[in-house]
Order: structure tokens, then C-alpha cells, then sequence
């Protein structure tokens, strides 16, 4: 479901860290494979999901799509210009362009500015606005995330971690940016302020015409908020797909067993259904599995899933999986 | 219907701090049944924990003051000696923490600290202890228990941790578990693992749970009586068919309208609980949920006792008349 032209291309990405040992001369002894060719389309005024477990590399994704961290290889391409390999200089007019809204509303506003200095310096350093105006154009946007504006003078403890989210919105809202990634916007706040919070992006990005990169390891919340949603597992795409398509028909049995882990809060459709419980935990990135890294913990691994690795296929229209024995498709391709 | 083992009766927490007493937990009452799944759901700050936390003396502190009665099998345990009080902890009451890290001791053994917990209340030799614990780490699905014994708790990932956690409450065979937040920090697939665990321990050995959650899946999973909290109340005690299809209160409610769930239709607005909790320091004269329920009317100015409203042993804290309430929620929920 295309909204418009591609906004953000990202092609082959990889983030490697090199592990280092030794006495006078650090000598690489692996690697953590956090991305490991991650490749993703977003749409203008489309939100794309991103969930995956602790650790599948989610978060480092987002950093080097944002260039917060460069990238080891791979392309980045926001409104058709290449990001990879510029300089801070050449990044900062596109980075106006690009925001972020960060897990932890604690740790993501500095505690010993104002409200009004937080929203208001990425506007000031940006030089776009100043003295009066500048007030008043951050009591707009405290206004707008349902914040008061009398709320300008106050410090971040005063407030409660719903309302600071807001205040990290507004920051990130404050350039009129295009394209903002709300890593884990909500997962640590409780259920009614989740909703608030979900409920207010989503006016955002219909006022605004904002494209959203949203990760999250809650799969309701995910496809609450997503057109499309691709799945991570050890640093790599697994699947990627209309939102719908993939709650309905999840072709990776990885993508089978997150949506058959989440309990559904309904005790007798949840006690009707057929659960899928993996077992074991997700193996280290630093010394993934040859062939599927998935097959470790596959119900229906066989020889090849641990010789060769599966490639992204198309098995149903826009919903590529990778994966040698596809769930959901008729006529599944070995 | 068998018989309560653990009875909490007006049980009221409070702490003195530097800006005032907070009133964490204020005047609640229950009962846990033998072989019972009770589940206590609310937000941070409702007083779950602090109740939880209250029934094994953990509360206990210069600036708290803790009042009403928690019995145990006819044995009162609020005013124990600490020594008395240990007799009952850990034999009888076993607790579990939601982070397994902070709850063992990063410098021991694993095997020795669940041989040291044995032989602080039994007496038995170190060689039959030790035995005991590779047992019971069998016991709760650790593979290779000879060998993990042996291990430290770094080495263990969050839900095998965790499973330790479990082993060790389990040794001294209790009739009752607490476990407070169990899974909140581990991953969808490996909370499935745990959540599976907790009941084949409650069914197999008749272990009376009480699970302390925010989480409506995990309690939808798992629970056969669900008390709701809200402001260190609870506003709702009932089974867990009458908390999902027929909630009395307001609250209730809410957290159910809020939820993003899989298996409904998305894209519509999230019903949301407007504004945040009050403040424990001064809480609300009448009902306390009252600031932020859209069905208030001047009979909430007065406090609403927990009382059977709908008949049965299904108790709630809301003024409303049951049949207006049920054209009422319609609303909310479908």
C-alpha cells in the first residue's frame, strides 16, 4: 500500500561492531553482526513497523539509517540523496528533515534545561526562528502535543513519562520534519498513556504528513499503527509485508511464533487457539548460525535451512519472507 | 469451593517521605484460594507490588507504617517477629521478582546460592542440597542442569534466569508463589516459555499463584480471579470471565478499551483513559477514580465501597447502576 513516492530507500545496510583484543596493538577477534544487509522502503505519509526481540539489531538499525552511527556498508537514500559517507556538514539540512523520538523519557530530555530550551533549541540551532517568536512558536507545539503552555519554564522531573513523551514529540516535531523514528515510543509507559500517546501520533501524522519508522517488540501496538511491518531476527529481514497480510498469513514461522507468543486478552479465544511455543533463546549475533539463523529454534527446520541461507522471496503479492519452508502460501517453494 | 489460605483484610501501607505520607496501598481486602492463579492488574504506582510486597513483611521499614491483617492459614503475619516471620517466607510464601539479574547475586554460583537457601532452612548435608539443586533446576526446564549449577548468572539469558529465580522459590516447597511482574522484562517468545511454566507448576503441584502484572494478556493467559487496582484501591475483584465480559468498573474498562489488540480490527481511534493517576500524597476525597472518568456524577463525591453489586462474589467500587453501566460500556468496549 503506497502512499506516494519513496521517502527513505535503504539498500544492503550493514552495522558491524568489531570486537577487539590484545595488549599493545587491539587486533579484531569478531564481530557482532548487529545489521547484517537490511534493506527497506518507506513511503511518504506511511508508517512502516519494525519488531523483532531484544538484541535482533532494531534499535542500531535506526541509528544507522539516521547516520548516529555510520554504517559499515550499504546505502541510505532520504528524498533520493545518498547519506552514507557525508560529512556532519553535508548531513545537517537533511537531517531537519529527519527526527527521532527515543524509548526512555527519562534519559531522552536533559535534566537541567527548561521545557522551552529543549523544544526550542533545535529550532534555534537550525536558525529558524528566535526571541519572541521562538517562545511562542514552542508554546504552540506544547499546545499541539497536548501539553500546556505555561508549561515553557518547567524542568522534565516535574512531569510524568506520558507527558514527557509529549515533550519529546514536540521536540521532534519542531522542525517540521518529514520523516521521524519513534524507537519504542511507548513500551515504557503504561496502557491507558500508551494509547494517548499512539492516538496523538497518529493525529500528528495526518496533520502533518509525517512518515513514521516505528519500532517495537508490542505486536499490537505495532500493527495498531503500521501499513507495513518487517520483522527482524538477528540482525536481518525476515519478512516484510502489507500490515494486515502479515497478521493474517505470516509466512515465516519466526512471524508464526511472535504473533502465537503474544496472549490475547480475551481468556476463552485465547485458550481456543493453537499456541506455538519456541524454545530456547536467541542465539548471539556474534556467532550467528550458518545457513537460517532461525533454524536453531525452527519447528520445521530441516538439512538445507542449515547449509544454506533462504533468500527474500515474494511468496504472496508485496510480502516477501525469507525462509526455505513458508507457512500460509500454496504452493510452497523449497 | 476450596478453602482461603492467604486472607489480606484492610491492609493499608503508607510512607512517610520528605512531602508528606504517601498512601501507597489503601485499605484492600482479599482472599487466595488453594491451587488458585490470582491475579492483581494496575498501573505503576496503583500498589500492587507494595501489596505483594507487604504479605511477606518486605514493606518493613522505619518510615512505613502498615496497619489491617494478612493471615495465613489462620496464622497473622502482620506484627510477626522478623525470625517468625522467616519460618513462613520462602517455607510457605515464595517470592519472584521481574528482574532476575538484580535478584541473584552476580558473584555466587548459581547452584550455591539455591544450596545455601536450602540449608538456611533445612538440615540437610551440602552434597544433598547441592543434589536438590540440580533437581529443581530440572524441574523448571533448565537443559543440562549438572552443568548449570556450575554456572554464574551472567551466563544465564533473561528467561533462563529467570527460571532459576523460579527453582529457588520452589525449594522449600511453598504453597504460595508471588511473582511480581515475571515476564515484564523478557521478550514475547520466552514470557510465552515462563507463563507456560507457572502453569504446569500450578496445576501439577496445586501451587497457589499470585501474579502481579499490568499486562491484560498475561493475566487472559493465566488467571482464574483478576483484582484491579487503581490508586492503591482495588476497584474490582472478580473471575477472569467476568473482568473480560462483563467488567463493572469505569477503570476496568479503560484498560480494556486501550489495549492494541491482534485480534480486532485496527486503524480506530484507541479508547483512552484521559489524564494520569493521582497523586498518593493526596488522594481524592470521593471515588479515586473519579478526576478521570467520563461517567462521573455528584454521588462520587463520596467514596464507594467494594461491594457485590451484580450479585455473586463479583465486588467493584463504582456508584453506577449496573444496568445503566452496561449501555455505558457498550461504548467503550465491544
Amino acid at each position: 500500500m503506497s502512499k506516494g513516492d519513496p521517502l527513505l530507500e535503504v539498500t544492503d545496510l550493514v552495522k558491524h561492531f568489531p570486537i577487539k583484543s590484545g595488549v599493545i596493538i587491539d587486533r579484531e577477534v569478531a564481530r557482532v553482526r548487529a545489521v547484517d544487509g537490511v534493506s527497506l522502503t518507506l513511503h511518504e505519509g506511511e508508517t512502516l513497523g519494525l519488531v523483532g526481540e531484544s538484541g535482533c539489531g532494531k534499535s542500531t538499525l535506526c541509528r544507522a539509517i539516521l547516520q548516529l552511527t555510520q554504517p559499515s556498508s550499504g546505502s541510505v537514500k532520504f528524498l533520493g540523496e545518498e547519506l552514507v559517507g557525508r560529512s556532519h556538514r553535508d548531513l545537517r539540512p537533511l537531517r531537519r528533515q529527519m527526527q527521532m523520538i527515543f524509548q526512555d523519557p527519562f534519559a531522552s530530555l536533559n535534566p537541567r534545561k527548561r521545557v522551552g530550551q529543549i523544544i526550542g533549541d533545535p529550532l534555534q540551532l537550525h536558525g529558524l526562528s528566535s526571541g519572541a517568536e521562538l517562545k511562542r512558536r514552542v508554546q504552540e507545539l506544547l499546545d499541539r502535543v497536548g501539553l500546556s503552555p505555561e508549561h515553557y519554564n518547567r524542568y522534565p522531573h516535574e512531569f510524568s513519562g506520558g507527558q514527557r513523551q509529549r515533550i519529546g514529540i514536540a521536540r521532534a516535531l519542531a522542525l517540521h520534519p518529514k520523516f521521524i523514528v519513534a524507537d519504542e515510543p511507548v513500551s515504557a509507559l503504561d496502557v491507558s498513556v500508551q494509547a494517548q500517546i499512539i492516538n496523538l501520533l497518529k493525529e500528528l501524522q495526518d496533520e502533518f504528513g509525517l512518515s513514521y519508522l516505528f519500532v517495537a517488540h508490542d505486536l499490537g501496538v505495532v500493527r495498531h499503527v503500521s501499513d507495513r511491518v518487517a520483522v527482524m531476527y538477528l540482525g536481518k529481514v525476515v519478512e516484510n509485508s502489507d500490515t494486515e497480510d502479515l497478521f493474517r498469513k505470516p509466512i515465516h514461522p519466526y512471524t508464526n511464533a511472535l504473533l502465537s507468543a503474544v496472549p490475547i486478552p480475551d481468556p476463552k479465544r485465547n485458550a481456543a487457539r493453537e499456541r506455538l511455543v519456541l524454545q530456547g533463546d536467541v542465539p548471539s549475533p556474534i556467532d550467528p548460525p550458518p545457513g537460517c539463523s532461525f533454524h536453531t529454534r525452527c519447528p520445521w527446520a530441516t538439512e538445507v535451512c542449515t547449509t544454506d541461507e533462504p533468500a527474500l522471496l515474494e511468496h504472496a503479492a508485496a510480502h516477501v519472507a525469507a525462509c526455505h519452508h513458508p507457512r500460509n502460501v500454496e504452493h510452497a517453494a523449497v | 469451593m476450596t478453602e482461603a489460605i492467604l486472607k489480606v483484610d484492610d491492609l493499608k501501607v503508607s510512607f512517610a517521605t520528605e512531602d508528606g505520607v504517601v498512601q501507597a496501598v489503601g485499605g484492600v481486602s482479599f482472599e487466595l484460594r488453594a491451587g488458585e492463579v490470582l491475579a492483581i492488574v494496575g498501573e505503576s504506582g496503583s500498589g500492587k507490588s507494595v501489596t505483594a510486597q507487604t504479605i511477606t513483611g518486605l514493606t518493613r521499614a522505619s518510615n512505613a507504617r502498615i496497619t489491617g491483617s494478612v493471615t495465613y492459614r489462620d496464622r497473622e503475619l502482620n506484627g510477626l517477629e522478623d525470625d517468625q516471620l522467616r519460618d513462613v517466607r520462602g517455607e510457605q510464601i515464595a517470592m519472584v521478582f521481574q528482574d532476575p539479574m538484580s535478584s541473584l547475586n552476580p558473584v555466587y554460583r548459581v547452584g550455591d546460592q539455591i544450596t545455601e537457601m536450602i540449608r538456611a532452612h533445612r538440615d540437610v548435608s551440602k552434597h544433598e542440597a547441592a543434589d536438590r539443586a540440580v533437581e529443581l533446576l530440572r524441574s523448571v526446564g533448565i537443559p543440562n542442569p549438572e552443568r548449570r549449577v556450575r554456572h554464574y548468572p551472567h551466563e544465564f539469558s533473561g528467561g533462563m534466569r529467570q527460571r532459576v529465580m523460579i527453582a529457588m522459590a520452589l525449594a522449600l516447597e511453598p504453597d504460595v508463589l508471588i511473582a511480581d511482574e515475571p515476564t515484564t522484562a523478557l521478550d514475547v517468545t520466552v514470557q510465552a516459555q515462563i507463563l507456560r511454566l507457572l502453569d504446569d507448576l500450578n496445576r501439577e503441584r496445586d501451587l497457589a499463584i499470585i501474579l502481579i502484572t499490568h499486562d491484560l494478556g498475561v493475566v487472559a493467559e493465566i488467571a482464574d480471579r483478576v483484582l484491579v487496582m487503581y490508586a492503591g484501591q482495588i476497584v474490582e475483584n472478580a473471575t477472569l470471565d467476568e473482568t473480560f465480559y462483563d467488567p463493572q468498573h469505569p477503570y476496568t474498562w479503560g484498560l480494556l478499551g486501550s489495549l492494541m489488540r491482534l485480534d480486532q480490527t485496527r486503524g480506530a481511534r484507541l479508547a483512552q483513559i484521559p489524564g494520569q493517576p493521582p497523586s498518593l500524597l493526596a488522594p481524592p476525597q470521593g471515588c479515586r477514580f473519579a478526576p478521570r472518568c467520563s461517567h462521573r456524577f455528584d454521588k462520587c463525591d463520596e467514596p464507594p465501597p467494594l461491594e457485590a453489586r451484580v450479585g455473586g462474589d463479583h465486588l467493584d467500587r463504582c456508584w453506577l447502576d449496573p444496568e445503566e453501566k452496561k449501555t455505558r460500556r457498550a461504548q467503550v468496549i465491544s
